[in-house]
C-alpha cells in the first residue's frame, strides 16, 4: 500500500545508462531515426502541399532513374566523400575542421594555377600529376596554419579554420577578378575553362576521381584502424594528458594530422575542377565542406560508412534539383532534409546510450527482482 | 528518546547493473551526530545523496520528520531542511563565497551583496568559522572552501546536515577545529551526518554510528557502547588483517636522485620548492602530504611531464657503471625511454592520464610500446598476449579483452594501468594514489604487488593520502608540505602525529634524516 | 571629418546585426552551451521576421506599420528561437555533441530560411518577397527628431539611426545587469561555470539551460532581421538568397574577443562593424576590394591567434562550455 504512495511520487520517466545493447539493435535505432526524419520531411511536403509520396518517389527517380542521373548522383557523392574521409581524422583527434571549405578551395587555386598557366609546357601526365601535387600542399598548408595554432597557443579551431573559408574565398574572388580574369569573357568576370589537357580522364563516363576516392576510403580505413598514427589520433582525441602520458608529441600528431585532413581536401578541390567544373569559380566548393562534416558524423567516422553515406545525401541532392523542376519546391529541400536527418541521427544516439524507465515500471523490475 | 530527524526504510538503487544500495533502512535522530561508516564502495555517498536529491531511489521510503516525502532534487532537500556538504566540493571557482553561499537562494530581481556579506558573516560567527564573504574561490585553501560549503547549508536554514568525508582533505588541526565546531551545531539541535570509514573519527566524534557493507545495512551502534575492534569487523565482515606486509629491503641502492627540483605552474604559481630526495632500489618510498602538496606535479616532473624551473633529477643505473648518474632534466618521457630508464608511473587519473577509456584492455597495453619497430603499420599480438597475461595474473574482471576500459569498475581499471607498468620491468615505479576508490581487497593485492616489486629491486614511490597505509607500507616516508619537504622520515619510527604535524609546516631546522 | 562621420555612422549601423548575435551568444554560452549554430539562427530569424511582416501585409487591406514591425520581431525571434529550441532538446536533454550539433543547425537553419524564401517568393505574385515601403522605412529610419540629427557631428553620429540600432545596445545593457547583478544571472553563471554545483544549491540547471539557449537564440535571430531589413549593410527588406552569409559567425568569434562580457561585446562589434564597411569610406588604391573585403575576417584571424597567446584567468570560457550536464553520472 505505502509502495503506491510512492509511487505517485516518483518522477515520470528516468534514465538509466545501457551498459550493453546489440549492434543490431543499435542500426535498428539509427535506422529508425532516418525514417522518422524522412516523415518530418514530409509535414513540410504537405506544408507546400504536395504530396510527400510522390515527392520521395521523384526524387529517388529523378537521382537514380536514368543513367546520366545515376552519373551525376556518383559526380556529386565524389567529393563529398573525399571531403568526409579527409575530415575524419581530424574529428577523430576531435580537432573541429570546419575548414574544409577554405582548404578544398585552396586546392583548386594551386591546381588551377597550373591548368592555366602551364597548360602549354607540360605533357599531360606530369601537368596532371603537378596539378595534385600543388592541390595536396596547397590544401595542407590551409590546414596545417590553424592546427600550428591549436597546438601552440590552443587557438580556437573552429573559428580560425572556418574564418580561413572566408579568407580562401576572397583570393579566389580576386584571382576572378583581377590577375585570372578570363580576357576573353564577357559580362561577369570569370575564369577561362581548362585546357583539355588539363581536365581529368574519364572511366566509365565518370572522371576518374570515383576510383580515387574509393582507393582513398580503402587507404584511410587502414589509416585509422590500423596504422601507428591512427592510434596516435585516436589517444590524442580521447585525451591529450594521456598521449602525453605515452610519450606522444600531441604538437607534432595535431600539426600532421590537420596537413594530412588539409591535403585531401585540396586533392578533392582539384577533383572538383578538373574533373567536374573544368573552371574555377565562387561555387567551386558549392558547401561540400560542410555537408561533408554530416556525412563525417553520420557515418560515425567509419569510412566504409561514409561511401553509404555520401550516396545518400547525393541522392537527397541530386533529387531535390529534380524536385524543383517538377514540383517548384526550392532546392534548398536537400539542405533542410539532410539538417533534419542529422537532427534526428544526433538524437538517436542518446537512445543507443541510455535507458529510460517510465513511472511505475522499475518497480515492477524490482518486485521480480525480489 | 529524541524523536527521528530522518528515517529510510528498504531503499535500493542501481547503476546499470551495479546495486549501489539494496534494502537500506536507518534512523538520523534529532540533535545527534551520526556517524556513517563503510569502506569505500560501501553505498554510503549514494544512500545519502538520495537524502539530499542528488540521486533517486529505485525502491523504498524516505520520512522527514515523520512524513513521507519524494526528494526529487536538491531544491526538495532544501525545503525539507536537509544539506549535504560534498566530498568534492561543489562551488563556482570564479565566484566569492557570497556569491557561491546565495548561489540557488529564492528571490527575484537584484540582491544586496552588502547585506548579505553582513548575514554571512554574523553566521560564521556564530558556530566559530572564519570566512572572508568576499573572497574568490581559487583563492582560498582547501579548509575555507568547506567552510563555504557548511555555511552555505546552514545559509539555507538547513537543520539535517551531511557531511562526506569531510576530514579527507584537512590536516589533523583543522580536523579538531571542524569537529569542535560540529559539536556546537548539535548542541545547537542540528543532526549531522558524517560519512567517514576513519574509525577514530568515528570514535571522536559520533553519538551513534551506522554501519554500511557492500551497499547494505549492518548495524547501528551507540559509540560509548563500542569499541574500534567491533566496528571494524562490522566494517569489513571479518577481522580487519591490520599488519600490511613489510619486508626488509635488500641491499637499497640509490636509484633516482633528485636535488633542490623547483616547479611553477603554468599560472606562476610555486608548486614544487627545493626538494630533493633519493629513491632507492627494493625500497618503498612514501610521500604524503594533504591534497595538492605538490605529489602530482613532483610523480610527473620525474616522468617528464611536468617542466622543471630549476634543480636536477639524476638517475642512477642499476649495474651503477655511473655513479653520477643521467640527468634526466628536460627530458619527454620518449626520451627517458631512449636512455634506458625503465620507469613506470601509475598516474592519480587512471581513466584520464594513464588509460584510454574507449579503448580495450588490449589497446591499451599497447599505450606507451605500441611506437616500437620499424612498421606503419600497429602490432597487436604482443599486448594481446600481455592483456591475456594481465587479466589471468591479477584477475582482471572483464567480459572481452575489447571492452573498453571506463565499463569495468574502478578495481579492474587500476589492475589494468598497474598490470602494464608492471610489465615492463621497471626500475623506479611510481604510484600516486593507486587505492583510492579501491574495495579492500583490491587494496591489499596493490600492496602486495608494490612489495613484489620492491622484492625485484624496483625503486618504489608510493603517493598515499591514508597514513595509517603509508605507516604499515613505506620503508621511509616524504612529507611535502605547500611543496616543500617538511622531512624525511622512517615509517618504521615514525608515529601518525609526528607526519600529521609535519603535513601542515615545514621546520627549516629539522634535519634530512633516515 | 565629414567622411569619418559618415563612416562612424556607417559602421554603427553595421555593428547592430553582430552585437544582436553576440549577445545571444553570450547568453547561451554563459548557460554552458556552446551554440555554433549562430549562422543558422540569423537565417531562421531573417526570413521568419520578413515572413511575419510580409503576410500580415497580405492579410489587412490597412496594415498598420507599427503591428508590422512588431510582428516581425515577434516572428523573427520565435523562428531563431525555435531553432535554438532544437538545439536545446538535441544538446540538453539528448546530450548530443554540441559542436555537430550546431553545425547541424547551421546547415539547416541556411537551408530552411533560403527553402521559406524561395518558395514563397516563387508564390508572390511579382516573384519577390519583399515587406511593404512603410516596413522598410520603419527598420531603416531615424527615431529622433530631425532637429537632434542635425546637430553638427554628434547628431549623426548619436542620433540618426533606426531603433534597432538603440535597441541592440540596450539589451547589451540590460543583459549586463541581468548577469552581474540579479540572482537569476548569478544561478545562470553558475550553471555555465559548474553545473554540478548549481543543481546541488537548487538551481533547476535544465530550465536555465533551456531559457537561456532559446532566449539567446531568439536574440541572435534579431541579428538575422535586422541584416534582412536594413538597407545600409542588409538587402533592404526583400529575401536575397544566402544574404547574411558569414556574420553569425563572425559573431561566434566576437564573443571570444569580448571575454562573455556584454559591455564588451558592444566596443568589439563595433570595431567589427567598422572593419567591414571601411572600404567604402578609406578605399586604398593598391587593395582591390575583393582583399579588402576579407579584412574582418583576417582581422578575426589573427585576434584569435593574439587572444590565444595572451591566455589569462579573467579572459577564460565559463568553466563547462561545450559540455552536457547529467545528474546521476557516475
Amino acid at each position: 500500500m505505502t509502495h503506491k504512495v510512492a509511487a505517485k511520487k516518483e518522477p515520470l520517466v528516468r534514465l538509466v545508462k545501457r551498459d550493453k545493447i546489440s549492434t543490431p539493435k543499435k542500426w535498428a535505432i539509427r535506422i529508425a531515426a532516418i525514417v522518422l526524419a524522412l516523415l518530418a520531411g514530409s509535414l513540410f511536403i504537405m506544408i507546400l502541399g504536395h504530396n510527400p509520396a510522390a515527392v520521395y518517389a521523384d526524387m529517388v527517380n529523378g537521382s537514380l532513374g536514368t543513367k546520366t542521373a545515376r552519373n551525376s548522383t556518383i559526380r556529386l557523392a565524389i567529393p563529398l566523400l573525399g571531403t568526409a574521409l579527409a575530415i575524419a581524422p581530424a574529428f577523430k583527434m576531435k580537432f573541429w575542421n570546419i575548414g574544409a571549405e577554405g582548404q578544398i578551395m585552396m586546392g583548386a587555386i594551386a591546381a588551377t594555377y597550373f591548368a592555366l598557366f602551364w597548360y602549354d609546357r607540360l605533357p599531360r601526365p606530369v601537368l596532371l600529376l603537378v596539378m595534385f601535387l600543388a592541390a595536396i600542399v596547397a590544401g595542407g598548408i590551409w590546414g596545417l596554419v590553424p592546427a600550428y595554432c591549436k597546438a601552440k597557443w590552443g587557438t580556437n579551431e573552429t573559428l580560425f579554420t572556418l574564418m580561413l573559408n572566408y579568407i580562401a574565398l576572397g583570393y579566389e574572388r580576386y584571382l576572378q577578378h583581377g590577375p585570372w580574369i578570363d580576357p576573353k569573357g564577357t559580362g561577369f568576370p570569370i575564369i577561362a575553362m581548362f585546357d583539355p589537357s588539363a581536365r581529368l580522364p574519364k572511366v566509365l563516363g565518370i572522371h576518374i576521381g570515383w576510383i580515387i576516392v574509393l582507393l582513398l576510403t580503402v587507404l584511410m580505413y587502414v589509416y585509422l584502424k590500423h596504422s601507428k598514427h591512427g592510434y596516435e589520433i585516436t589517444v590524442v582525441g580521447e585525451s591529450q594528458r594521456t598521449a602525453r602520458y605515452a610519450g606522444m608529441n600531441v604538437s607534432k600528431i595535431i600539426m600532421r594530422t590537420m596537413f594530412i585532413s588539409g591535403a585531401i581536401c585540396g586533392l578533392v578541390g582539384m577533383l572538383i575542377v578538373a574533373g567536374a567544373d573544368y573552371t574555377l569559380s565562387t561555387g567551386t566548393t558549392g558547401g561540400v565542406g560542410f555537408t561533408a562534416i554530416t556525412v563525417a558524423w553520420l557515418a560515425q567516422l567509419s569510412p566504409f560508412g561514409m561511401v553509404l553515406m555520401a550516396a545518400f545525401i547525393a541522392l537527397l541532392g541530386k533529387g531535390a534539383n529534380t524536385i524543383q523542376t517538377n514540383f517548384q519546391i526550392p532546392a534548398s529541400a536537400s539542405k533542410v532534409l539532410t539538417g533534419t536527418i542529422l537532427f534526428f541521427m544526433l538524437g538517436c544516439e542518446f537512445f543507443i546510450n541510455y535507458r529510460l524507465i517510465f513511472r511505475g515500471r522499475g518497480r515492477k523490475e524490482d518486485a521480480e527482482h525480489a | 528518546m529524541q524523536n527521528n530527524a530522518v528515517s529510510m526504510r528498504g531503499v535500493t538503487k542501481r547503476f546499470g547493473e551495479v546495486v549501489a544500495n539494496h534494502d537500506v533502512s536507518l534512523d538520523i535522530r534529532e540533535g545527534e551526530i551520526l556517524a556513517l561508516l563503510g569502506e569505500n564502495g560501501s553505498g554510503k555517498t549514494t544512500i545519502m545523496n538520495m537524502l539530499s536529491g542528488i540521486y533517486y531511489p529505485d525502491a523504498g521510503q524516505i520520512f522527514v520528520r515523520g512524513q513521507e516525502e519524494s526528494i526529487r532534487s536538491p531544491k526538495d532537500a532544501f525545503r525539507l531542511g536537509i544539506g549535504m556538504v560534498h566530498q568534492h566540493f561543489k562551488l563556482v571557482e570564479v565566484f566569492t563565497a557570497a556569491e557561491n553561499i546565495l548561489l540557488g537562494m529564492s528571490g527575484n530581481g537584484r540582491f544586496d551583496k552588502k547585506t548579505a556579506a553582513t548575514e554571512i558573516a554574523a553566521l560564521a560567527q556564530r558556530y566559530g568559522f572564519d570566512l572572508d564573504p568576499q573572497r574568490k574561490i581559487y583563492d582560498m585553501a582547501v579548509s575555507e572552501k568547506q567552510t563555504v560549503e557548511i555555511i552555505k547549508v546552514l545559509y539555507r536554514g538547513a537543520d539535517i546536515l551531511i557531511l562526506d568525508e569531510p576530514t579527507a582533505v584537512l590536516t589533523p588541526q583543522e580536523t579538531e577545529k571542524l569537529f569542535k565546531v560540529l559539536r556546537n551545531m548539535r548542541d545547537d539541535g542540528k543532526s549531522i551526518v558524517i560519512i567517514t570509514h576513519k574509525l577514530s573519527e568515528v570514535m571522536a566524534i559520533s553519538d551513534r554510528v551506522t554501519v554500511l557493507r557492500r551497499g547494505e545495512y549492518i548495524d547501528t551502534l551507540n559509540t560509548k557502547e563500542t569499541n574500534p575492534q567491533a566496528l571494524a569487523d562490522r566494517m569489513v565482515g571479518r577481522a580487519l588483517k591490520l599488519n600490511i606486509d613489510r619486508p626488509e629491503p635488500q641491499n637499497p641502492q640509490t636509484r633516482l636522485m633528485v636535488s633542490k627540483l623547483s616547479c611553477r605552474s603554468p599560472e606562476g604559481l610555486r608548486v614544487l620548492d627545493g626538494v630533493s630526495f633519493e629513491a632507492r632500489s627494493g625500497e618503498i618510498l612514501g610521500i604524503a602530504g594533504v591534497g595538492g602538496s605538490g605529489q602530482r606535479e613532483l610523480c610527473e616532473a620525474i616522468a617528464g611531464l611536468y617542466p622543471m624551473e630549476s634543480g636536477d633529477i639524476r638517475y642512477l643505473a642499476p649495474d651503477g657503471k655511473d655513479p653520477k648518474g643521467e640527468s634526466l632534466r628536460g627530458m619527454s618521457p620518449t626520451a627517458i625511454r631512449a636512455l634506458g630508464v625503465s620507469l613506470a608511473f601509475v598516474p592519480e587519473d587512471r581513466l584520464g592520464m594513464g588509460l584510454v577509456g574507449s579503448m580495450g584492455m588490449v589497446e591499451n597495453m599497447m599505450l606507451k610500446s605500441y611506437a616500437e619497430g620499424k612498421s606503419f603499420l600497429t602490432d597487436h599480438k604482443p599486448s594481446k598476449n600481455l592483456a591475456e597475461d594481465v587479466r589471468r595474473r591479477l584477475g582482471v574482471v572483464t567480459p572481452d579483452l575489447k571492452t573498453p576500459v571506463q565499463r569495468l569498475s574502478g578495481g579492474n581499471v587500476q589492475k589494468v594501468l598497474l598490470g602494464r607498468e608492471i610489465a615492463s620491468k621497471p626500475s623506479v615505479l611510481m604510484a600516486a594514489y593507486p587505492v583510492r576508490g579501491l574495495d579492500i581487497n583490491s587494496s591489499y593485492m596493490i600492496y602486495s604487488l608494490l612489495n613484489e616489486q620492491k622484492k625485484e629491486g624496483a625503486a618504489v614511490i608510493y603517493v598515499g593520502e591514508d597514513l595509517d597505509v603509508l605507516l604499515e607500507l613505506c620503508d621511509r616516508i616524504l612529507v611535502l608540505c605547500g611543496g616543500q619537504v617538511s622531512g624525511i622520515v622512517d615509517g618504521r619510527s615514525v608515529t601518525k602525529e609526528e607526519v600529521g604535524l609535519m603535513m601542515t609546516q615545514v621546520k627549516e631546522d629539522r634535519p634530512h634524516d633516515a | 571629418m565629414h567622411n569619418l562621420v559618415n563612416f562612424l555612422t556607417a559602421g554603427i549601423l553595421a555593428t547592430a546585426p553582430l552585437l544582436f548575435g553576440v549577445l545571444g551568444e553570450i547568453l547561451t554560452e554563459k548557460s554552458g552551451n556552446l551554440n555554433l549554430g549562430v549562422e543558422g539562427m540569423m537565417f531562421m530569424g531573417g526570413i521568419g521576421g520578413l515572413l511575419g511582416a510580409y503576410y500580415y501585409g497580405l492579410s489587412t487591406d490597412t496594415p498598420s506599420t507599427f503591428v508590422a514591425v512588431l510582428l516581425a520581431i515577434l516572428c523573427s525571434m520565435l523562428c531563431a528561437g525555435f531553432g535554438a529550441f532544437l538545439f536545446s532538446v538535441l544538446t540538453i536533454t539528448l546530450r548530443a555533441n554540441q559542436n555537430v550539433t550546431g553545425l547541424a543547425l547551421t546547415i539547416f537553419g541556411v537551408g530552411f530560411a533560403n527553402f521559406f524564401g524561395e518558395a514563397v517568393a516563387a508564390s508572390d505574385p511579382n516573384r519577390v518577397l519583399a515587406v511593404s515601403e512603410s516596413v522598410r522605412n520603419a527598420f531603416n529610419g531615424p527615431i529622433f527628431p530631425p532637429a537632434m540629427v542635425q546637430i553638427p557631428f554628434l547628431g549623426k553620429l548619436l542620433f540618426s539611426h533606426n531603433f534597432m540600432v538603440y535597441l541592440s545596445i540596450l539589451l547589451a545593457l540590460v543583459l549586463s545587469l541581468f548577469l552581474y547583478h540579479s540572482r537569476k544571472g548569478l544561478n545562470l553563471r553558475a550553471v555555465g561555470e559548474n553545473p554540478a554545483t548549481a543543481d546541488a544549491a537548487g538551481v533547476n540547471v535544465t530550465l536555465y539551460k533551456y531559457v537561456a539557449t532559446c532566449l539567446g537564440g531568439a536574440i541572435s535571430g534579431l541579428g538575422g532581421l535586422y541584416l534582412v531589413m536594413n538597407a545600409a549593410c542588409g538587402v533592404g527588406g526583400v529575401w536575397v538568397h544566402n544574404c547574411i552569409d558569414g556574420y553569425g559567425w563572425l559573431a561566434v568569434a566576437l564573443v571570444i574577443f569580448s571575454v562573455w562580457s556584454p559591455s564588451r561585446a558592444v566596443l568589439c562589434s563595433l570595431v567589427f562593424g567598422g572593419l567591414s564597411v571601411m572600404r567604402y569610406y578609406y578605399p586604398v588604391s593598391w587593395i582591390p576590394s575583393t582583399i579588402y573585403d576579407i579584412i574582418p575576417y583576417l582581422t578575426t584571424a589573427v585576434v584569435l591567434i593574439a587572444v590565444s597567446i595572451r591566455n589569462s584567468r579573467q579572459s577564460q570560457p565559463p568553466e563547462s562550455l561545450g559540455l552536457a550536464y547529467f545528474r546521476e553520472e557516475r
